[in-house]
């Protein structure tokens, strides 16, 4: 083990000619990389002394094996200087404000004293305030048209990208080669420098211009070799070569005395060539091509992005042990179980320190060997060394060596606690822990409650696996992250865990009054629930016993458990608002019994704050709460399955009488409309406050229009038998809701696009099939048919059209809200609260006196609520004030 | 604004939408940088060319106390420390 040390601060600066040479082991002189047999030109850019190319050589310059050796620096002597595009901007800076004859910066004497000295002072104890100070000089030297030193009269100087400076002197502009602003930047004097916000020791600035340029070692730049035995150079190596055989011409051409023109024009030449090596995205150059037509990749390219250094290999990484595949359902699981495929399970594996008590164990897996199931795929004696089981022939062997010490690293097998992850990971509950349960199959499989917290649904949609592969690890997942630990969300104080789907209708229609059960159905209930007791008394002694559904459902509920609240179903004609109620629609459980109402969205559903998972979870704990969700929804579900569950077209049929209605009803909506295009024809119109006529207009069209839909569901759910399949889902909250009926089985109503009625098309018109300027209610996107009956091909447009502005929005705004997240987590995720509930950074910044000024974790809070006085209440006394 | 409101001064303290605002003595000062732990810069920032600052007639290097009302919490208590500019 090397030394401990703690990194403390980290400076960044420019690398000085000297620097790049001494660090260099070779220059490089010829643009020729590989001689006529096929071997790298010492002295060219894929140098031997620069690291080793080839498996099994040895660095000529260091020794070591390409393993081990980490390639080393060469240089390259430049004909004339370059400018470093990183660097322009503060070149042009100091440029400007500092004199041209003598480098010194443009303020007299005695500010200079006083500045140094209030930044010596600032640098210390207030780093941004120093950074304010130096800006401010720079900026007050930049106006200064005389140097206060020597009196020299000073030119404007303009940056014409990227990286040419131009001196508008009395004679005209003039160019500014590099040698000049190197020699310009030369002069300025350290002490100056400093106030300008540079570190001389660090980065003098006439560093900037390259005089010397490093080449990277062969190992940042590798070639590959083709299948077809062609080699193939890195981006780098192309640029690197471009460079030198530019410098070569530019050094003959020079030598040879060509004429200025023509020099000049080289050296811009290999200005460009040094540019794009470093950016080949800068502004204001040709991005430098291959010859596919492929812009390179050069350095900062390496850098940058999403798929760049720091964001693709830095601040995340590929990892192992881990797996991805496709998820499906499985509602045989317990919420805090992964299924997981046998054929993933051998390849993850957990390291396991072989003990007394454990070895008999552990030999079985070791004997199976890696293609079987339980077994191993790796042994790890104490001396550190790996034996691979693939290739031992002699398992069993192997097993009887096995003593306390080694180390196994065994299959997954049922128990292990694993990570399971689905992107985008928006909040905490996107990555929880699960226990492995290995299956059969080629799916992760999960229980469908967990599905709110990752928003998963099994249309295809992968998720990420992960083993843990510490104990503190394991631990930390057991503890933290297992999924009944998440039920409870922080995003607001309620349940995210909870029923769904079938899980709601089943649940409703178990509990619902008319459900009575035979001693058999109440035995294959309870025995699917978990529900370890004895059967209570019958509710019905004759003609036959019967049980009722609410008492099954009580036999999972806690002993002195209350609760009394409103049901889904509880709304419209069917509302109640205490337990005097006619329509089962309020629940009441006393004592643990559930007495009254129906269990639906409201109670049992997920996201649904206050209902009974909440308080069962903050009264009797994760773990009662998981229990009592595993066999709550194995019984609505084997209920569900036993009563038989669909629905079908006539489900959504309704009869002649009330087509009738809806039809009359429709022909007066119409009328209307056309009452007010009359009206605003002839002028009488009263316009809404702040909207023009035709606005007016509009917006009395789709008020009257939205309100016959609305009449027209009314009327659909007047007519449909509330224990049509579809009405139940739609009314308990299990999926749907009446106006997906009412659209259904009624009418459409107004397709939108931008919140108007569809006016876009042709000129005044939205189709051909309409007379110009016609604003009726058909030309202008209303659906009279509903999905039963068939659109017309023109309705069809329309909805197509409104459909079409949902797709739009969902994808801008994904990737909207994407970037936003990213920000706001880049921002807040280092901040803590303490110990004494202030909000701090790590520098003890406070950011908040006390948490969320109430210091409330919401995740503990009912509904973002400290206390919730009603609740304890009606625990205690077993009834709502 | 017209010239009217500019003539007849209005003093922002009083506005029912700025929660009050007062300039801790030194002893509540030191009292409050104890109880934290920290040195007056740990604090947020408030400039005092910031109209409430000027309002106040507090200088750089002081503390502000605030008191918000807050729908969570009933009253919640803020500090800021001045800095120049």
């Amino acid at each position: 083990m090397s030394e401990e040390k703690i990194i403390k601060a980290i400076k960044f600066g420019i690398l000085s000619p000297e620097l790049i040479r001494k660090m260099s082991v070779t220059a490089v002189v010829t643009p020729d990389v590989y001689d006529e047999d096929g071997l790298p030109v010492e002295g060219g850019v894929m140098d031997p002394r620069l690291g080793v190319i080839e498996p099994g050589q040895k660095c000529s310059t260091c020794g070591n094996t390409i393993a081990s050796c980490p390639g080393h620096f060469g240089h390259l002597e430049l004909v004339r200087p370059v400018i470093h595009v990183g660097f322009v901007r503060y070149i042009y800076d100091v440029l400007r404000a500092t004199c041209r004859r003598c480098g010194r910066l443009k303020l007299p004497e005695d500010e200079l004293n006083k500045y140094l000295d209030l930044l010596k002072r600032l640098e210390g104890r207030w780093p941004l305030l120093a950074r304010g100070l130096t800006d401010y000089v720079k900026r007050k030297a930049m106006k200064v048209v005389e140097c206060p030193h020597c009196g020299s009269r000073q030119f404007k100087i303009k940056l014409e990208k990227p990286t040419t400076f131009i001196e508008e002197g009395p004679e005209g502009p003039r160019r500014l080669w590099p040698t000049d602003v190197r020699s310009r930047l030369e002069r300025v004097p350290n002490t100056d420098l400093r106030l300008l916000g540079h570190d001389p020791e660090l980065s003098r600035p006439e560093w900037a211009v390259l005089t010397v340029l490093p080449i990277p070692a062969i190992s940042v730049r590798p070639s590959i070799l083709l299948e077809t035995g062609v080699r193939s150079e890195d981006d780098l190596t192309h640029k690197l070569v471009d460079i030198i055989r530019t410098n070569e011409r530019l050094r003959e051409s020079i030598n040879a005395g060509a004429p200025e023109v023509i020099i000049e024009d080289l050296w811009d030449l290999l200005q460009y060539h040094i540019t794009t090596y470093f950016d080949n995205e800068a502004p204001g150059v040709p991005p430098a091509k291959h010859r596919s037509g492929r812009a390179l990749r050069t350095l900062a390219q390496r850098l940058k992005g999403k798929e760049g250094r720091f964001r693709g290999n830095l601040s995340g990484k590929r990892v192992d042990f881990s797996a991805r595949t496709v998820i499906s359902p499985d509602p045989n699981l317990s919420i805090n179980e992964v299924g997981v495929p046998e054929e993933i399970a051998k390849i993850l594996t957990v390291p396991e320190r072989v003990t007394p008590w454990n070895i008999d164990v552990i030999r079985r897996y070791v004997l199976n060997g890696p293609y079987k199931h339980p077994g191993a795929n790796y042994v790890i004696d104490p001396t550190g060394r790996r034996i691979d089981l693939r290739y031992i022939r002699d398992l069993k062997a192997i097993a009887e060596s096995l003593k306390p010490g080694y180390v196994v690293e065994r299959h997954l097998v049922d128990g292990d606690i694993v990570l399971f992850n689905r992107q985008p990971s928006l909040h905490r509950m996107s990555i929880m822990a699960h226990v492995v349960r290995v299956l059969p199959g080629k799916t992760f499989r999960l229980h469908l409650a967990v599905c709110p917290p990752y928003n998963a649904d099994f249309d295809g949609d992968e998720m990420n696996l992960h083993v843990p592969q510490s104990e503190e690890a394991r631990a930390e997942a057991r503890v933290l992250l297992l999924v009944q630990e998440h039920i409870l969300s922080p995003r607001y104080g309620g349940p995210i865990i909870g029923g769904i789907q079938d899980y709601i209708s089943g649940a409703y229609l178990l509990s619902s009054k008319t459900t009575l059960l035979s001693k058999e159905q109440v035995s294959d209930l309870i025995a699917s629930s978990g529900y370890r007791g004895s059967i209570p008394e019958p509710a019905v002694l004759s003609p036959k016993v019967l049980w009722s559904g609410k008492q099954i459902i009580s036999l999972l509920l806690p002993q002195d458990f209350n609760f009394r609240g409103k049901a889904n179903i509880s709304a419209g004609p069917l509302k109640c608002d205490d337990e005097e109620c006619l329509w089962d629609s309020y629940v009441v459980i006393k004592r643990g019994k559930l007495l009254l109402g129906v269990l639906d969205k409201k109670t049992l559903g997920a996201q649904q704050p206050e209902n009974i998972l909440h308080w069962i979870a903050k009264e009797y704990g994760n773990s009662f709460c998981r229990e009592f969700m595993d066999g709550i929804f194995k019984l609505s579900l084997r209920y569900i399955e036993m009563r038989g569950f669909t629905m079908m077209l006539t489900d959504v049929l309704l009869p002649n009488t009330a087509i009738k209605e809806i039809n009359e009803l429709l022909d007066n909506a119409k009328k209307k409309v056309f009452e007010l295009i009359e009206m605003y024809r002839r002028g009488e119109l009263e316009p809404v406050p702040g909207r023009t006529l035709e606005e007016s207009l509009e917006i009395k069209i789709m008020e009257v229009l939205a309100d016959v839909r609305d009449e027209a569901g009314e009327i659909a759910a007047k007519y449909l038998d509330p224990f049509n399949n579809v009405f139940i889902m739609a009314r308990t909250g299990a999926r749907g809701n009446i106006l997906n009926i009412t659209q259904m089985a009624a009418i459409l109503g107004q397709q939108s696009v931008r919140g108007e009625r569809i006016r876009r098309g042709y000129d005044h018109r939205t189709l051909p099939h309409f007379k110009p300027g016609d604003i009726g209610p058909e030309a202008r996107g209303f659906v009279r048919s509903s999905f039963v009956s068939g659109l017309s091909p023109i309705e069809m447009f329309f909805h197509a059209a409104g459909g079409r502005e949902g797709l739009v929005d969902t994808a801008v705004r994904t990737s909207q809200s994407g970037y936003m997240q990213r920000r706001l987590i880049n921002a807040l995720q280092d901040l803590r609260v303490n110990y004494d509930l202030t909000v701090r950074t790590p520098d003890n910044e406070v950011v908040q006196l006390i948490y969320g000024e109430d210091g409330v974790d919401p995740a503990r809070s009912s509904y973002g609520k400290a206390v919730n006085v009603d609740r304890i209440i009606e625990r205690v006394v077993g009834w709502r004030l | 604004m017209s010239s009217k409101s500019s003539k007849k001064k209005f003093n922002i303290l009083e506005h029912e939408l700025v929660p009050k605002h007062e300039v801790l003595t030194k002893e509540e000062a030191v009292e409050l940088m104890k109880s934290l732990g920290i040195g007056p810069e740990r604090l947020p920032w408030i400039r005092a060319s910031d109209p409430v600052v000027k309002a106040l007639g507090a200088k750089p290097g002081d503390i502000i106390k605030i008191v918000r009302k807050s729908p969570t919490a009933g009253e919640s208590v803020a500090y800021r420390f001045v800095v120049s500019g």
